[in-house]
């Protein structure tokens, strides 16, 4: 018999900790099945953003009056389109989604919303939720510019979206963050404080991009690379002592049952896979699962529970690595050895 | 009983719905609007009166939709079809054989004018009266109520009597004008539709199984006899007619009659009529008996067969004289066809002394006032009658128009409210709405009319809204004096458009303003404001583009300007208003997702707080309006005609001053002055690289670059801005990039397609769009310079490149097409290289409506004179009409040759072996050979001088102007060469003539408001193509290179700009018939139109448009097809969803947008595979071997 998979998050059951999250294979019921039969456990279904639900409408709006009543020839109440249904513009789109997976999946399915005021939060969460999400997960995905918020600003920002929706509404609740916050724990703690269930690190933005062309700006997804599960994982085994209660889900750079293993030994719930999946298809997880089974027997691990938080910052062997002091190691280290030619140099 | 509010095409298009199983439809302007509403309702599987969804078919042109039905209904189906002016013409041959075959159909046409010395898209009968010998029954329809009424009347009656039937009602006038009228159920049709003559129709259908032959052909022993075995059919529709309307009438309460006599029954003076006019008439009648006049009015609903008897019984024994108004011409007949009717009906009457009197009125949508029927039966009582009059214009050429009462008005008790706005702000959408709710929600009768001007950028839209508690059977613009309500949806109006002329005494003046109450006043124009103060207006005003833009509505301030009207019009409750329109915009934007709800109703209930009420001072404060002004030394006829057409009172130019045959000078549109953009582009030369890119993509040709020597800076404005032009040739020459202030729309194409940003600042480019109010003042007198600056010599430049092409004068400006149209710059590109030796055939479409729609061309002379001169014959015969101008100048060019030739030894052999022998490849050897028939022309004069009697001198000098190799150019869009125009186009190709044909591919129908043509994507949706084409676009080069001699390129300037000069130069250059399909972008395809030309890019680096070339050549090695553009980089899909018309069909149906989008990139990549294969493909062109001994013997004879 193999070693138990099984895991909480969110106060959900999961068969494994292996969770697929929001990104174009979630995006549709036949991947999601795709996923499911794969063996994830569960699945994020991809945001639905204030803005494109209410925006995207009003474009597109826009475009189909394009024309209408300008010209005698072309006095059609319809413009130059024809008048077609839209039964999904705004909100239906995701809300459709999560319907259509709820009765497709027997995973649990969990829906992520990205919004700007309070009300849109709780708004736009409430219709997930009412759709039948499983949880839902609040996409904190925001990128600071003005000079006049202050950082209190935008974590008080965050902590009222929790505080809204958590006391509008019943179901599990994740808050996806982004790492670029000078005071984590305290922020993680005051997240807590205010209901959320469980945390998901990190958010990877969209990184904008300069066209050396057209020295334009564009903004495109690059798919993650494993090394990037560090950074989560640094964090995950700080903030797993502190925060002894809360699901954790590490996300970014998890593409192997390697990062797997880190993430779970370092306190994570659930490992979030997306550019694996993208880049190996959905039945990636298979395979992702057989390495943290084989490397869970061959380090005679019984269960995740086992695992689950066993070299965090508390029980680590040297907790220092977790902190800056390591960093100062292994730059000299590496700086040593690149003078020296060694293998870090090459 | 149900009210609702439709127009006249929405009326007419249920019923024959309801009553078909097959429709054949191609659309054509005014009748467009009834094949969309089928289409779209077959699409939505809307069932018939017998529960099942009728086919709909969209044909290649009207005589294929002909076709299709008379098929259709030999088949036993129910057809219908629709259509006007010439698509009706081109029906006529079915037309014939179906009402031959007495095969019951009905077929609905919005009356408009058949083209003739001008195309009009409105209405008149020309187009019934030419088809009254085929056949049909026809039956007219005066009103929204009767397009709807008469609709099942014709459809019933056809199949009692199987002759079929033409319905017909006014162009414009009821196919467009929104009444409130009472729908029929499907019990009415069902009640009159009989079953057993459905039956009988489905017996007569071809069957295998009960064969016949039908359609044969007949020798004179039987075939007049066979003719007249239809007689008793005929003899029975009226009687068939009345027996419906009868049916009709006790079901529903409305009695109709072959005829009808309105008026005093002791009438002493009676017009006849029919059609829309009929409301106006009627009207006057009333209004002149209830003052004691002895008048009364004929309305004549069945013209074929025409009831003679009811005609003549109609008329009262009382009456002295008649009139018989025909809204038709027929040049050099004795009468128009009406009056010759009713001549015959009263001469069978026995009443041949009654006097009549001929009225020709409305021809074009022509308008025909009250004023004008009154003057019509004035002129019945007047002593001295003339036999032949005309309504509505003034005759001072031949005299026939009478002399009118203008301040006559008939008395009414309808609210009259009048709008402006442009057609970009949805006012007209607004005023619709509006009418709707009056209409639908109170006892009122209501009706809304909507005048559109003949631009599509900036274009001005009046609405004429009327409801009162009597039905409205004004079938005219609301008259100056007389509206209760007027609005201006647009402050700049108030600087071109007379706007107050309609208010009467105390009427309300809503105005959205810029400006807040208390300081309006002063910036409205010095007329405005004595208006204002004459007619004791009240001034309200509310800043509606504030309030839309705040809720991200952008330009369309329809939601917010309603409840205004509303409010101050008091039509209905204020709450119940709001409430109403706040239902409408649920209704309307439902289907756009809660944002669009939200925000428009939120627009709603912002509206009202921000309306003001201006307290008005006593003095008038403003300016006078600025005035258009022509140079001092134009033509008079400029000054006559083309300036008071633009100010928009072209109905009041007598006959005298309009050209008979249609001619009109170019180079007018650079005389409207419209300032429509709110953005211009700023130049800056210090990071300007020349390349001229800016130019070639300006779809108005009001950004422009010039080189001249720089010593003629001098006198340049202040802050005049130039550079050194780097140029091998021209040295010591500075460039202008300059923009044209009151022409540029503001598109922002050239800032878009500017490569050159500062190394400094990457956000600032060369060309920066800037706001153009600090602009305007600022460019208008660095304009002025520029264009006062000569003209390269186009010698000099080097045309094939995109910066030499921009040197070159555009001989086509400031078109009133789309702003960012993706068809102008080729239009203008061809007119840089080839316009002072160009002539253009035109299909009718876009390119003829923004080419040649009056008040002004932009096709334009050069400054030496010399220009594009340009004609449009019709949409269907282009490619024939081209040939047949390049037949008749080769024509007068082989005559200049032979007598070249004869007149050597005289002229000069030297002059004249030059003329003969030169090729004309480059724009060098042009000015020479231009120089040379100079001097030609000089020595004929002086032989001429010298006594030399020869008659083929004079001949000669008169045709010499032909040596000029002349570059004949057919263009128009994909609608015509794709489809109605295929045909003619293939055997123009195939005819080896020297013609280039110029297809700009929109793949849609775009003038005619977006349906599908066979140029048109799979995938894409369309009108006529609802839910995404199904079938791949048509490959049309692919034709044409069949050929083998056929130059044909595909291009796409956006993409590749010197691709497409070169392949127009080749075109050019080909001594045989070339084609040149050019990828235009339009606002038919849902992008950024500021984007236009960089989205050409995606388009070819996405394999959606490929770019090739394909050159015949008569090398035995030689490889025709070049393929100029890359592999595919990028995938079909993400193109793809950047368009609307294929991203709403990703959000409607995503599972067969998926399918659909996968069969494109097949399309794509296939065609590409293909392409690639060609690229390396060796073709001859067949061509004469010099030595006979290489041929087959048996060619010999052949060669020789």
């Amino acid at each position: 018999m193999g070693p138990d998979l099984t895991t909480q998050y969110l106060g959900l059951a999961l068969r494994s900790p292996l969770v697929a999250s929001a990104g174009p294979l979630t995006g549709r019921v036949e991947t999601l099945q795709a996923l499911q039969d794969a063996g994830v456990a569960a699945v994020v279904l991809p945001s639905l953003f204030e803005e494109e639900v209410e925006e995207d409408p009003l474009r597109l709006s826009d475009r189909l009056d394009t024309g209408v009543g300008t010209f005698a020839e072309a006095t059609g109440d319809t413009g130059f389109f024809p008048d077609l249904d839209f039964d999904d513009l705004g909100p239906g789109v995701h809300l459709r989604l999560v319907e259509d997976a709820k009765s497709a999946l027997e995973v649990p399915v969990i829906a992520s919303v990205n919004a700007r005021s309070a009300g849109a939060w709780v708004r736009y969460a409430r219709m997930l939720a009412d759709a039948g999400a499983d949880a839902i997960e609040l996409n904190l995905y925001d990128v600071v510019t003005d000079p006049d918020e202050d950082a209190d600003a935008v974590e008080d920002r965050v902590n009222a979206a929790v505080r809204a929706v958590r006391s509008e509404l019943s179901v599990p609740l994740a808050v996806k963050i982004s790492p670029f916050y000078s005071a984590l724990p305290a922020l993680a703690c005051r997240i807590a404080e205010e209901g959320a269930d469980g945390l998901v690190l990190f958010n990877r933005f969209y990184q904008p991009d300069i066209d050396l062309d057209t020295l334009g700006v564009s903004a495109s997804v690059a798919l993650s690379h494993p090394s990037e599960v560090r950074l989560p994982l640094r964090w995950i085994g700080i903030l797993r002592p502190l925060l002894p209660g809360m699901s954790l889900a590490a996300t970014s750079g998890v593409h192997t049952g390697t990062e797997v293993v880190k993430v779970l030994l370092a306190g994570a719930d659930v490992a979030m896979m997306t550019s694996a999946l993208l880049r190996n298809g959905p039945a990636h997880v298979g395979q992702v699962e057989a390495e943290l089974v084989a490397w869970m027997s061959e380090h005679e691990y019984s269960s995740v529970r086992q695992m689950r938080g066993s070299v965090s910052y508390r029980t680590a062997p040297d907790r220092a690595s977790y902190e800056r002091a390591q960093y100062i190691r292994t730059l000299s280290s590496y700086l040593l050895d690149h003078a020296l030619g060694g293998a870090h140099g090459q | 009983m149900t009210w609702v509010c439709l127009d006249g095409n929405d009326a007419a298009a249920r019923v024959a719905y309801s009553l078909s199983e097959v429709l054949a439809i191609y659309p054509i302007t005014p009748a467009s609007p009834m094949g969309e509403a089928v289409d779209a309702w077959s699409g939505t599987d809307r069932p018939n009166l017998w529960g099942e969804v009728p086919t709909v078919v969209e044909m290649q042109s009207e005589a294929g939709a002909a076709g299709a039905l008379h098929g259709a209904i030999q088949a036993g189906a129910l057809g219908s079809t629709f259509t006007a002016s010439q698509g009706l013409l081109l029906m006529v041959p079915n037309m014939f054989k179906i009402a031959g075959e007495l095969t019951p159909t009905v077929i609905h046409v919005a009356a408009r004018a058949v083209a003739t010395h001008a195309l009009s898209i409105f209405g008149d009968h020309s187009d019934v009266m030419s088809t009254r010998s085929t056949g049909f029954a026809m039956l007219a329809s005066s009103s929204v109520q009767e397009a709807h009424d008469l609709a099942l009347v014709s459809h019933a009656a056809t199949l009692r009597c199987r002759v079929p039937f033409l319905h017909f009602f006014d162009g414009f006038r009821t196919s467009h004008e929104i009444g409130k009228i009472t729908v029929l159920e499907p019990e009415h049709l069902r009640a009159l539709v009989r079953e057993q003559d459905v039956t009988a129709h489905r017996d007569r259908g071809l069957s295998p199984e009960h064969p016949v032959v039908r359609g044969t052909a007949q020798n004179p022993d039987v075939f007049f006899a066979s003719r007249e075995g239809a007689n008793p059919f005929y003899a029975a529709v009226p009687g068939v007619v009345t027996e419906v309307m009868d049916e009709l009438a006790v079901l529903v309460g409305r009695r109709y009659r072959l005829v009808e006599y309105v008026g005093d029954p002791e009438a002493e003076r009676v017009v006849v009529l029919m059609g829309s006019a009929v409301g106006a008439v009627t009207e006057v009648v009333d209004a002149l008996r209830a003052d004691g006049e002895k008048v009364g009015a004929v309305v004549v609903r069945l013209f074929r067969p025409f009831p003679s008897d009811e005609v003549a019984a109609a008329i009262p024994s009382t009456a002295r004289a008649v009139a018989v108004m025909d809204r038709t011409k027929e040049p050099g007949a004795p009468a128009e066809p009406l009056y010759l009717d009713v001549l015959s009906a009263l001469h069978a009457a026995g009443r041949s002394d009654l006097p009549l009197v001929g009225a020709r009125y409305g021809l074009g949508s022509a308008e025909l006032r009250p004023r004008d029927v009154k003057a019509l039966l004035d002129h019945l009582g007047a002593p001295h009658r003339a036999g032949s009059v005309t309504l509505g214009i003034t005759d001072d050429l031949s005299g026939t128009s009478l002399p009118v009462d203008d301040s006559f008005r008939v008395p009414s008790r309808a609210v009259q409210a009048v709008f402006y706005g442009l057609g970009s702000d949805g006012t007209v959408g607004a005023n619709k709405t509006a009418i709707t709710i009056i209409g639908e929600q109170t006892d009122l009768y209501a009706q809304g009319y909507f005048v559109y001007d003949s631009k599509k950028a900036g274009s001005v839209t009046v609405s004429h809204l009327r409801f009162g508690p009597d039905p409205i059977r004004s079938t005219y613009l609301v008259e100056d004096d007389t509206a209760d309500f007027v609005a201006c949806h647009q402050f700049s109006l108030l600087e071109r458009i007379d706007v107050l002329a309609a208010a009467r005494p105390r009427a309300t003046f809503l105005l959205n303003s810029p400006y807040p109450a208390d300081e309006v006043w002063d910036h409205l124009p010095a007329e405005v404001q004595q208006q204002v103060l004459d007619k004791s207006l009240d001034l309200w005003v509310i800043d509606a583009h504030r309030v839309a833009r705040r809720l991200g509505l952008g330009a369309r301030i329809n939601t917010v300007m309603q409840p205004c009207f509303f409010a101050l019009s008091s039509v209905l409750p204020e709450q119940a208003a709001l409430e109403a329109l706040k239902d409408a915009v649920r209704s309307r934007y439902a289907k756009r997702g809660p944002s669009v709800v939200e925000r428009n109703l939120a627009a709603i209930d912002a509206s009202l707080e921000q309306l003001r009420h201006v307290s008005v001072p006593t003095e008038v404060t403003g300016g006078p309006r600025p005035r258009l002004t022509v140079p001092a030394d134009a033509a008079a006829f400029l000054t006559d005609v083309t300036v008071p057409l633009i100010a928009g009172q072209g109905a009041g130019l007598p006959v005298s001053l309009l050209p008979a045959d249609g001619t009109y000078p170019t180079g007018t549109a650079r005389l409207e002055k419209r300032a429509l953009a709110r953005d211009l582009p700023m130049w800056d030369p210090s990071i300007c690289i020349d390349c001229g890119k800016c130019a070639i993509v300006c779809p108005h040709a009001a950004i422009r670059t010039k080189v001249f020597e720089s010593d003629l800076l001098a006198g340049a404005p202040e802050g005049y801005q130039s550079k050194p032009y780097r140029d091998r040739t021209l040295v010591d020459h500075v460039l202008t990039v300059q923009v044209a202030p009151d022409d540029c729309t503001g598109c922002g194409i050239c800032v878009d397609v500017c490569p050159a940003r500062s190394k400094e600042d990457a956000s600032h480019k060369a060309l920066d769009l800037v706001p153009a109010g600090e602009r305007r003042d600022v460019e208008r007198p660095r304009w002025d310079f520029f264009l006062s600056r000569p003209e390269v010599d186009r010698a000099a430049v080097r045309r094939e490149t995109v910066k030499g092409s921009q040197l070159l004068q555009p001989l086509f400006e400031f078109s009133g097409a789309c702003s960012g149209c993706g068809e102008t710059p080729y239009v203008k590109l061809v007119s840089q290289l080839f316009g002072d030796r160009m002539v253009v055939a035109n299909a009718t479409g876009c390119s003829s409506i923004y080419g040649g729609n009056l008040p002004t061309t932009p096709w334009a002379p050069g400054a030496d004179g010399r220009g594009p001169a340009w004609s449009n014959s019709l949409f269907e015969d282009n490619a024939e009409f081209g040939l047949g101008l390049r037949l008749g100048i080769d024509a007068h060019t082989d005559q200049a040759r032979r007598l070249l030739s004869e007149l050597g030894p005289w002229l000069g052999d030297e002059l004249v072996s030059a003329l003969l022998l030169s090729d004309q490849q480059d724009e060098a050897e042009i000015a020479r050979q231009r120089v040379r028939i100079e001097a030609l022309r000089q020595r004929i004069a002086r032989l001429v001088d010298e006594g030399d009697s020869d008659e083929r001198l004079p001949r000669l000098a008169l045709l010499a102007d032909n040596l000029v190799r002349r570059s004949v150019w057919a263009m128009g869009g994909d609608g015509w060469a794709y489809d109605i125009g295929f045909g003619g186009l293939d055997q123009v190709l195939s005819s080896g003539a020297d013609i280039n044909v110029l297809v700009m591919d929109t793949e849609v129908y775009s003038n005619t408001g977006g349906q599908a043509s066979k140029a048109t994507p799979r995938g894409a949706t369309a009108k006529f193509a609802v839910a995404g084409k199904s079938s791949a676009k048509k490959d049309l080069g692919a034709f044409a290179r069949a050929y083998g001699n056929v130059y044909v390129a595909q291009v796409a300037l956006g993409a590749n700009e010197i691709q497409t000069v070169r392949a127009l130069v080749e075109a050019d250059a080909w001594r045989g018939p070339s084609l040149v399909i050019a990828y235009s972008t339009c606002i038919a395809h849902g992008i950024d139109m500021a984007t236009s030309m960089t989205h050409q890019k995606d388009a070819v680096a996405s394999g959606y448009w490929e770019l090739y070339r394909y050159h015949p050549a008569e090398g035995e090695h030689t490889v025709p097809f070049h393929l100029d553009s890359k592999a595919p980089t990028q995938p079909l899909r993400d193109f793809l969803l950047a368009e609307t018309r294929f991203s709403a069909l990703a959000r409607s149906d995503p599972t067969r947008a998926r399918a659909l989008f996968s069969l494109a990139q097949q399309d794509v990549s296939e065609r590409r595979r293909y392409y690639e294969q060609l690229a390396a493909v060796q073709r001859t062109m067949a061509h004469t071997v010099a030595d006979p001994d290489e041929l087959p013997e048996s060619a010999d004879e052949e060669v020789e």
